[in-house]
């Protein structure tokens, strides 16, 4: 990386750097904001027919003008974004088209009305016109001062209406029908949440343009849906990642000014999305699969375990040094797993090797008294509560004695009474030393 | 209770079914015999819908298994019928009647053909034993609740199958439609063909079934109507689910437990 | 005149072709599917591109081809493993792939003569002059032509021979599942077709108007019937007219063809829209008869 384009950068000297950054940072972090909650309400994609659909009304605007003025084209892509919302409600309300169908046409439709406009400027030789192409594109470096002043107010309306309706929103995401026994004015919400959603996106056009600006609703949303379950936290990281997203944009196009800005900002927080959805603690996909993963090796160190336990029990001798052979006897595994378990039981503390094979520590006989009395409590459960017969409840206890917390233990010996006998007329083992 | 029949046309072994490592169903057996109307009964969130359909192989179980007429599914799918519930589709899906009760046949055509003349007489049959042969060219959304569930019958029908498995198929139909449905499984029954039912009425359950499931995410109790659905078995079924199943089942789905060891 | 027709046969073949499959994915809840592969497939042009040096039709179409297909297969992955709402999945993947495309192109603007426009609009007015000469000099016509004359051929094939299974995917999965139908092989054997149209329909008239395609005629034909069949025609004959009037239009406006061809559609729905709208549905418990 080119360390002095990286110094000059975060410098922020250049005034036009200035601009550039805050405009993206204010309008992706607005975005984003808005995004969780459209998100929320699984109307991701609106934002994608909402975001083709302000091209007509640019091109109406530069049209009825004559000039490329800023202020005119955003009232324009308002109007026309807003219709597009509209008609998707009204075609699915009215008829029996779906949501997505809805979508799908009013975004191509628009667009397409959009892009005959286009040529049609084009054709007329408007020098003026050469702006236009940066609202299907964008092109964030264009950002002048009294742009970004417009672009600043819009932000900030977006981010002071969306604190202000904030409960409100949550509660109409989470739940309508709650919302409306509450007394909230739904519709009006709906609305609301509705321009505000057209407002993001029009903010968003000139930097990101029209075929992205979706993706600034959507991806930073989704992104911060895998880090927490709060909604207020889930908005503000959201707003973040999209903060982040829009200031490596700038910069990437600042350092190689070839580089679009908007599609950079989308792959940005794509990548931070997909970063998400992967390696997010708790919901991420690898942390889930390393659980499963830590889960596998805990059933296979206990029933370890459980194998000395039941050697130990025919000849009431919990402390004998078992052989390898003897194990495998005992058990159907296969020796290099076993080995590798004994091995990390010996590291933990629960076996000690000895000349003539292994044996269980204290510790580790405290474990594998606690693993067999747990299977035998739910054996002794299934039998009794749900009428399972005594030979068929071994393969469901064979799991479920692998999960059972100290509170569902002492739940389950007190729903049973505190038995010492199992169905198959065994034992249970109570705690204790060796 | 569970009562176990010498030669079962199905047969559920301790039949364990999650959804998202969450088990919703626990350790399900029980054996059912040929030619009976058999009832699933158990209060909302017992099971019922996911038991058929894990019989169905439409989500897989995570232990136990399913053998109809001795052999798995697979082999036996073209003597199996399945009747899912109403609400599952799309009703303004451009289809009529017909189109709908032809899907019944698509199983025995096969792959790339289409259904023949045989089929749509077939098909027709089905639709007069339904009295729903006057609504042959109807579109399916104009049809009432009731004439829906009659075309999904006819459909099940068609299939000329020997096993049906209904999911509630009296939900939010017509007491005319409620008793035609019953008088054709009925019939069916006494044709030798096995019918499994889900169902909610606890009033009308000893007159339609001779043989009960009893249901509570766990089997409370399985057998002929008149041993195994008595008042202390409803009792059990209706009177609240087993609380340590639900928390047990609460600390898999979090933890991401496997439900097996491999 | 005879670039006119060229021009409208290519129009007509890929309204046709889309309009059949759209006619699936509408029914199965999934038209933003393919909203979806349409954008995704621009990297793969791209790459295809940078990679053979050229713009010949193999390469592009295998590029594209895949992208398209690891489009879907994202947007499943992460609902899947991820737990990822439907929507959100497909609306990631698609502006994802669809910026790194433009990405590439920017990166690689010296070496590639893909405009970036007609990505979005395609070249449909230049239909015409790409034209299939072949060894001995004897001008076959219009490429485009022929490519999206085999895809439809595929595609109708395709319908036909599996319209029972398409069918009946589309309508009652579970029940198609409990006759043994995998309703897994019947999505992916869709979204191929949906693929492979897209992407050859792709440079001949844009992302855009393949969206307006997949989706206007057969949502206009499905207000207009309740019978899958004639749905299908519908689509057809909607697609043929529209490729038609949109031509003319662009002529008369003298303006953008994909664009006018999208305009058209919308103007064919909401005249379907208006004129069907005020026929009330028969409410289902007034059609209510007497059992017999």
């Amino acid at each position: 990386m080119d360390m002095q384009a990286l110094l000059d950068f975060f410098s922020f000297a250049d005034p036009n750097v200035r601009y550039v950054v805050l405009g993206n940072v204010l309008l992706s972090a607005s975005a984003a904001m808005v995004g969780a909650f459209t998100l929320l309400q699984k109307k991701a994609l609106v934002g994608d027919a909402v975001s083709h659909a302000v091209l007509p009304g640019v091109c109406a605007a530069f049209l009825f003008s004559g000039s490329k003025s800023i202020a005119l084209m955003l009232i324009g892509a308002f109007a026309t974004g807003w219709l597009a919302l509209v008609a998707i409600d009204y075609i699915t309300a009215q008829s029996k088209i779906k949501k997505d169908a809805a979508i799908g046409l009013v975004l191509s439709v628009f667009f397409g009305v959009g892009m005959v406009m286009m040529t049609n400027i084009q054709q007329s030789g408007n020098a003026a016109q050469s702006g236009l192409d940066h609202f299907i594109f964008g092109k964030a470096a264009t950002l002048i001062g009294s742009d970004l002043l417009i672009f600043a107010i819009l932000s900030l309306v977006l981010l002071v209406t969306v604190s202000l309706f904030f409960k409100a929103f949550v509660v109409l995401s989470f739940d309508r029908a709650y919302a409306q026994a509450l007394g909230y004015p739904v519709r009006r919400l709906d609305l609301l949440l509705t321009s505000l959603t057209v407002l993001a996106v029009v903010t968003g056009i000139t930097a990101v343009g029209v075929v992205l600006m979706a993706a600034m609703l959507v991806t930073p949303a989704a992104a911060a849906r895998y880090w927490t379950d709060n909604i207020r936290r889930m908005v503000a990281i959201a707003a973040a990642f999209g903060a982040f997203a829009g200031v490596a944009g700038a910069y990437i196009s600042y350092a190689a000014p070839a580089m679009p800005t908007g599609p950079w900002m989308v792959v940005v927080s794509s990548l931070i999305a997909f970063g998400s959805f992967f390696f997010a603690p708790k919901k991420g996909i690898v942390p889930r699969q390393y659980m499963q993963w830590k889960n596998r090796r805990v059933i296979t160190d206990e029933n370890t375990l459980k194998m000395f336990y039941h050697l130990g029990e025919r000849n009431s001798h919990f402390g004998t040094a078992r052989e390898l052979k003897e194990l495998i006897n005992s058990r159907e595994v296969a020796e290099p797993l076993l080995r590798a378990t004994l091995r990390r039981l010996v590291a933990k503390g629960m076996l000690e090797r000895h000349a003539n094979g292994w044996r269980l520590t204290d510790e580790g006989y405290r474990k594998a008294a606690r693993v067999v009395r747990l299977h035998r409590l739910w054996e002794l459960y299934l039998a009794r509560y749900m009428d399972i017969a005594a030979d068929h409840v071994h393969d469901d206890a064979e799991t479920i004695e692998h999960i059972i917390t100290p509170e569902i233990e002492q739940e389950l010996e007190h729903q049973l009474g505190y038995p010492d006998k199992d169905p198959h007329d065994t034992r249970i083992p109570k705690g204790g030393a060796l | 209770m569970i009562i176990h029949t010498k030669e079962p046309v199905l047969e559920v072994h301790d039949l364990t079914v999650s959804y998202s490592r969450k088990p919703v169903l626990w350790g399900i057996d029980f054996t059912l015999p040929a030619g009976c109307v058999a009832g699933i009964m158990g209060p909302n969130g017992a099971g019922k819908s996911t038991l058929l359909k894990s019989i169905m192989g439409l989500i897989p179980p995570s232990s136990g298994y399913v053998k109809l007429f001795n052999r798995p599914l697979e082999d036996v799918r073209h003597r199996v019928s399945y009747v899912p519930q109403r609400e599952s589709v799309d009703w303004d899906f451009p289809v009529s009647v017909l189109d709908v009760v032809l899907m019944g046949r698509y199983g025995k055509v096969g792959l790339l053909r289409s259904t023949g003349r045989r089929d749509r007489e077939i098909a027709l049959e089905c639709l007069e034993k339904v009295g729903m042969q006057a609504y042959t060219k109807r579109q399916i959304s104009q049809l009432s609740g009731g004439q829906q569930q009659r075309v999904f019958l006819a459909r099940a029908l068609a299939q000329e199958a020997d096993f049906y498995f209904m999911d509630e198929p009296f939900a939010g139909v017509d007491a005319a439609t409620e008793q035609t449905i019953v008088g054709l499984l009925r019939d069916m029954a006494a044709a030798g063909k096995t019918v499994v039912v889900v169902h909610h009425d606890l009033q009308s359950a000893r007159e339609y079934f001779d043989w009960i499931i009893l249901l509570n995410m766990h089997l409370v109790a399985a057998g002929p109507v008149t041993e195994a659905f008595t008042d202390e078995k409803i009792q059990r079924a209706y009177g609240g689910k087993l609380s340590l199943l639900s928390q047990v089942g609460h600390v898999m789905e979090k933890r991401a437990f496997p439900s097996r060891e491999n | 005149m005879i670039i006119a027709f060229w021009i409208i046969l290519t129009g007509a073949l890929v309204a046709v072709t889309c309009g059949m499959l759209g006619c699936f994915l509408i029914l199965r809840k999934m038209s933003m599917v393919g909203d979806a592969i349409s954008h995704a497939v621009l990297p793969g042009i791209v790459i295809a591109f940078l990679l053979s040096g050229s713009r010949d039709t193999l390469p592009m179409l295998l590029g594209a081809g895949a992208t398209g297909l690891i489009a879907t297969f994202l947007i499943e992955y992460f609902h899947r493993r991820a737990n990822l709402q439907t929507d959100a999945s497909i609306g990631v993947t698609f502006t994802f792939l669809f910026a790194v495309g433009i990405i590439l192109i920017s990166g690689f603007a010296g070496e590639i003569d893909l405009d970036l426009d007609c990505v979005l609009y395609g070249e449909i007015a230049y239909v015409p002059i790409d034209l299939w000469v072949t060894a001995d000099g004897t001008v076959m016509g219009p490429r485009p032509v022929y490519i999206l004359s085999a895809v439809l051929l595929i595609v109708a094939l395709f319908i036909k021979l599996g319209y029972k299974e398409l069918q009946l995917t589309s309508f009652d999965p579970a029940f198609a599942s409990a006759l043994g139908i995998s309703t897994a092989l019947w999505h992916y054997l869709l979204m191929a077709a949906v693929s492979l149209t897209t992407v050859s329909s792709f440079e001949s008239v844009g992302a855009i108007l393949v969206i307006a395609f997949l989706i206007g005629p057969p949502a206009t034909a499905y207000l207009m019937t309740h019978d899958l069949k004639q749905m299908l025609a519908i689509t057809a004959v909607l697609g043929i007219f529209i490729a038609f009037t949109g031509y003319w239009l662009a002529y008369w406006l003298n303006a953008s063809i994909a664009g006018c061809m999208a305009a058209v559609t919308g103007l064919c729905f909401t005249a379907a829209f208006l004129s069907l709208r005020r026929i009330p549905k028969p409410s289902p418990t007034a059609s209510e008869e007497p059992i017999g």
